[in-house]
């Protein structure tokens, strides 16, 4: 499937980043992750040192739904274009829940001879609070 | 409960890392993240943005790696911001040089009354040609108490 391709003149400030959505968060998103990203902190995939810890279950890398804010950027930016992103985490994800990525662009501008764009995006989960919020740099094509 | 920190360690450059990037782990990757973009599969595949957390199979841990300034609980640990600086693109086969320091140390009074304290970490890699690829920058927050929800 080819990538549809956005344009610098295309872009608006305030236009939308389409969202991303992950239905229903498992443990074994979280074990997959933590053998992908090589974050073996237990507190993400063993039950009993989660719940010692005093949490009660397992919970999400935060960088595992800041990895889904960054898809969510880069479907829509395209991947070789990105230049800066940056994430805060908030609320932690729990298994279960359903988490939403969007964002919009805040600023059109040229910085080293490349057309520029910066955005916001959000991870939210199913109640609408903020999982993750973030901001992203990109550089993109023109039409001539 | 107080934080011996070493300042003498803020600034200064920790030991080298080889970090291969390698197409089964992008592939690998890429599918942990629910992340189905082309240009991350195929024979040539680019690393996805945050592929440089994978930096934790290099290193000792995921993101204390390099941290030398203050001994890290990892009970009391939370990670607060993450920021990834591109300057050019990461593919398969590339073998990056990695280094870590950490850039500052500082405590806050949390708003529920305990200390909290920052370290902010920064790792720099780079390329066979010596060239940065990419800078990756984040903010560890290590609490006096358990971290609660």
């Amino acid at each position: 499937m080819e990538r549809r391709v956005i344009f610098f003149e295309d872009v608006r400030e305030g236009g939308e980043v389409p969202p991303f959505v992950v239905e229903r968060l498992t443990r074994m998103d979280l074990v997959r992750y933590a053998g992908a990203s090589g974050d073996f902190n237990p507190i993400h995939t063993d039950e009993e040192f989660a719940r010692a810890a005093g949490n009660p279950s397992v919970f999400g890398h935060g960088m595992l739904t800041a990895a889904f804010v960054g898809k969510c950027v880069t479907d829509y930016v395209g991947s070789e274009n990105l230049r800066r992103f940056k994430v805060r985490f908030a609320t932690r994800v729990w298994p279960g829940d359903s988490i939403t990525c969007k964002g919009k662009v805040t600023k059109k501008y040229e910085h080293n001879g490349e057309k520029r764009i910066d955005g916001e995006v959000l991870a939210l989960n199913q109640k609408g609070e903020v999982a993750v919020s973030g901001t992203f740099s990109a550089a993109l094509p023109t039409r001539n | 409960m107080t934080w011996e920190i070493d300042r003498s360690a803020i600034g200064e450059w920790g030991p080298e890392t080889t970090m291969r990037v390698e197409h089964g782990k992008i592939r690998e990757f890429a599918r942990a993240i629910k992340d189905g973009n082309p240009a991350f599969a195929g024979d040539a595949p680019l690393a996805p943005p945050t592929f440089l957390m994978t930096i934790a199979h290099w290193t000792e841990g995921a993101t204390s790696g390099g941290v030398r300034a203050v001994k890290l609980d990892m009970r009391r640990l939370l990670h607060g911001e993450q920021e990834f600086e591109y300057v050019k693109p990461i593919h398969a086969g590339d073998v990056l040089r990695v280094r870590s320091r950490t850039q500052d140390v500082f405590e806050k009074q949390g708003s529920r009354g305990g200390k909290m304290l920052f370290v902010l970490m920064e790792s720099e890699y780079r390329n066979p040609r010596d060239e940065v690829v990419a800078y990756s920058r984040n903010t560890l927050i290590m609490t006096e108490g358990t971290v609660k929800a």
